[in-house]
């Protein structure tokens, strides 16, 4: 398939090799992390004035969405400031690898592996999403303790244990970074096979070897096999949506339960957020309480055994009607790039029906970060709140088409046949019109 | 590595962390410099903690500046017994205002907004002190001058079967004894007493019982002015009627599936407030006794106590609008059996 690799520009070659571009954008992500936890401590506590809030879960939640999962898949994991700390130490060096080395470098126990720790800390964050999508401090305790469990993870094992194996936004925007237009690849598989020297294994921190590579799921884009490939055989492509899905492409289970935790965490995430039902909120919101225990159940079910049930049926349907003879497991693991781009695009309907609503807090919560009635920016009225316009609504009724579109012809690359497709066809097919409800209806 | 660029790095990665850590340290340091004689104030449901500041003093004649924030709802801010304002106070916004009191005294600030099913319980006080004169915010209400207790069951013997006229009443007035139409009987006879004692008087035996009402009627309407009553009507819209309801029948949002007050249940569980579209409520209490609930509030009822907000002229206003609701429910409700409401 047609690729467009970015290093045969000379200029952008130049950039991306330079350290110093995104470890000045690392260094601002940083502090600006640091300037949220601080305003989330002890900025106002009414969510929609104070920049933790704002910052997280409108600005970035939203941008990671539309903007640098679909445009460039891991992108935001190479400036993320989360896992900077430990990885400065571990290589020894802020901007490029030292000698003194700090941390025991150990491996990640094996059964730990895979993105199940991942989905079952979406899940987490989805049953509490509520109160911490709302409280500034919630907000600033979780990311500080996130830090503090990256830092402390990449002192004991080697390399990027908490992204590859724990950050929920990682598995998140692994998943989906499969359907991402950018990919790190070799550029002649032949020269490095016979370069004896893995100085790319070696430097990258996400433990990939990108001779290896096939899926862009836990590539973090960092560019660090680009620096330090002496033959200049690595390439950074432009490449068609959706590339890593394909029939011969390898998956694993975990993914399957990853995306679909994803597609039950949209339908929640919309019904609690854009749903009619005042109940379901004040539920999500009363942690502790009967009722949140009624939700969370009810959540659970829906995330743990009906969606993964009504798939795991199609699923084994679909192999009923081909000729290829798989384990119910490898089908279900092969059957999971379906969900990939059917969850992206529910995704980003689902950030649209609040984003537009919402950004108007944006640049007042930027004159006053903490809310103590500062005016930074010399803003002269305060932002009103956006109403959902029809043009918000037709946007998301066609994203989610486009999403059932994609995931149609995803599912027909993937299946021996078209008749084999239908189940799975089915499954998105019932997904779209749930999304569509609980966003439109 | 090249150390040069290595240091440059740190150097970086240093001062923009201590950039995100100056901006809220030194905004807070720059503003809290500024703070002499200004009290920030966070409004908060009594769920949440209330006002964030319960009890501010201050020097009596020296300006002090309220540096307000609602930290969830709408709340609203306004100090008791004085034309100061109401004062909207919006989540995650600030609002100032400065006060100055010329009399010393203890005065209650307090929420103006039905922000939750506590609302009534989000007060504070302003103490303000030095030398200056006092302020007559805490003279004994009349109702302990005259040791009427409140809770004792005030229920009307006697109450009219037709709508009285005032008007009519006014006619009729001339026949009256002196100490009838005395804002002193007023004040400390209820309509029910008073009609009980005008039928004893020999001079008025030719009078019928209505027009007996129609007298007292007009005793009770000419104590008070159409503006007086219209405010009295406010002040019940505005705080009353979520517990009393919009009518006065004891069926507000705030007491929805509470049980009506009967003799078994009474002290026992927060009841529903008393009807006063039942003639027997209160026409069966004297206008001190109404200001002793008003100022006191009712032991156990749920009902706040409103003596540190209401002035004397609003406390009237909301008496004598009352009555009204008793005088035009004779003859059109269909008024409760006869109960024991000796509660408010």
């Amino acid at each position: 398939m047609t690729r467009f690799d970015l290093t045969r520009f000379p200029k952008v070659n130049a950039v991306l090799r330079n350290r110093w571009p995104q470890f000045l954008l690392r260094a601002i992500t940083l502090a600006g992390f640091t300037f949220t936890i601080l305003a989330g401590l002890f900025g106002s506590a009414v969510g929609s004035h104070n920049f933790a809030i704002i910052f997280v879960w409108i600005a970035w939640w939203s941008a990671l969405k539309l903007f640098f999962i679909p445009f460039g898949g891991r992108s935001w994991c190479s400036i993320c400031p989360i896992p900077m700390a430990g990885e400065w130490l571990q290589r020894g060096g802020i901007l490029e690898p030292g000698k003194k080395k700090v941390g025991l470098g150990k491996r990640w126990p094996r059964f730990l592996r895979g993105n199940w720790l991942q989905a079952f800390g979406f899940l987490m964050i989805g049953l509490f999403s509520a109160v911490t999508l709302t409280s500034a401090k919630i907000t600033a305790i979780v990311l500080l303790a996130i830090i503090l469990l990256s830092l402390l993870l990449s002192l004991i094992f080697e390399r990027r244990a908490f992204c590859n194996y724990l950050c929920p936004i990682g598995g998140f925007t692994g998943l989906y970074a499969q359907a991402g237009p950018v990919e790190v690849r070799v550029k002649e598989a032949e020269v490095c096979a016979a370069h004896s020297e893995k100085l790319c294994y070696d430097a990258c921190p996400w433990g990939q070897y990108p001779l290896a590579l096939k899926s862009s799921a836990n590539c973090g884009l960092c560019m660090e096999c680009l620096r330090v490939c002496p033959k200049d055989n690595i390439a950074v492509n432009l490449r068609p949506w959706g590339s890593d899905l394909q029939a011969d492409t390898r998956h694993n289970l975990s993914e399957a339960f990853l995306g679909l935790v994803m597609l039950a965490s949209a339908l929640v995430d919309s019904a609690i957020f854009s749903g009619p039902w005042g109940n379901l909120k004040m539920a999500a919101y009363n942690i502790g309480s009967r009722d949140w225990f009624l939700f969370a159940g009810i959540f659970l079910v829906a995330a743990l055994i009906l969606l993964p049930g009504f798939y795991a049926l199609c699923v084994s349907w679909a192999s009923k009607l081909g000729e290829k003879r798989r384990t119910l497991q490898k089908a279900l693991a092969h059957y999971s790039q379906a969900l990939v781009p059917l969850g992206l695009m529910a995704w980003i309907a689902f950030t649209i029906s609040f984003a537009f609503v919402k950004f108007a807090y944006v640049l007042p919560v930027i004159a006053d970060p903490l809310g103590w009635g500062w005016n930074l920016i010399g803003l002269q009225s305060k932002a009103g709140v956006g109403q959902s316009s029809a043009f918000s609504l037709i946007l998301q009724v066609i994203v989610l088409a486009a999403g059932l579109f994609w995931t149609t012809r995803v599912t027909r690359r993937i299946s021996e046949s078209n008749r084999q497709s239908l189940p799975l066809i089915l499954f998105s097919s019932a997904f779209t019109l749930g999304m569509l409800w609980l966003l439109i209806g | 590595m090249n150390m040069k660029k290595e240091i440059l790095a740190r150097v970086l990665v240093i001062g923009l962390l201590l950039i995100a850590i100056a901006v809220p340290v030194g905004g807070y340091l720059i503003s809290s410099a500024n703070m002499d004689h200004v009290v920030e104030l966070h409004a908060r449901m009594p769920e949440n903690g209330g006002w964030s500041v319960g009890n501010i003093t201050v020097q009596v004649g020296q300006p002090i500046t309220l540096h307000m924030t609602s930290d969830d709802v709408v709340h609203g801010f306004a100090i008791g017994k004085s034309d100061q304002p109401t004062i909207e106070i919006m989540p995650g916004e600030f609002v100032d205002t400065t006060l100055t009191f010329d009399k010393t005294g203890t005065y209650t600030f307090y929420c103006t907004h039905w922000c939750g099913p506590n609302h009534w319980r989000m007060r504070g006080t302003i103490e303000v002190t030095g030398a200056g004169p006092a302020s007559q915010l805490d003279s004994e209400p009349l109702y302990l001058q005259l040791g009427i207790d409140i809770d004792a069951p005030h229920l009307a013997k006697v109450v009219p079967t037709i709508q009285p006229s005032a008007e009519h009443g006014a006619k009729l007035a001339y026949l009256l004894p002196d100490y009838a139409t005395s804002r002193q009987t007023y004040l400390t006879t209820s309509p029910a007493d008073l009609w009980l004692k005008l039928r004893s008087e020999p001079s008025l035996s030719k009078l019928t019982d209505s027009d007996l009402w129609d007298v007292v009627r007009w005793l009770w309407e000419r104590q008070t002015t159409p503006e007086s009553l219209s405010s009295g009507l406010k002040i019940f819209i505005d705080f009353a009627a979520a517990a009393h309801g919009m009518t006065g029948k004891g069926d507000g949002v705030m007491v929805k599936g509470r049980p009506t007050m009967t003799p078994e249940n009474m002290g026992h569980t927060l009841v529903r407030p008393p009807d006063f579209t039942d003639p027997h409520t209160l026409l069966g209490a004297s206008p001190a006794l109404l200001e002793g609930k008003i100022i006191r509030g009712g032991m156990g009822t749920g009902m706040p106590s409103w003596g540190a907000i209401f002035t004397q002229q609003q406390i009237d206003a909301i008496v004598g609008y009352l009555y009204t609701i008793a005088w035009n429910s004779v003859g059109v409700s269909s008024a409760t059996p006869t109960q024991d409401m000796s509660h408010p």
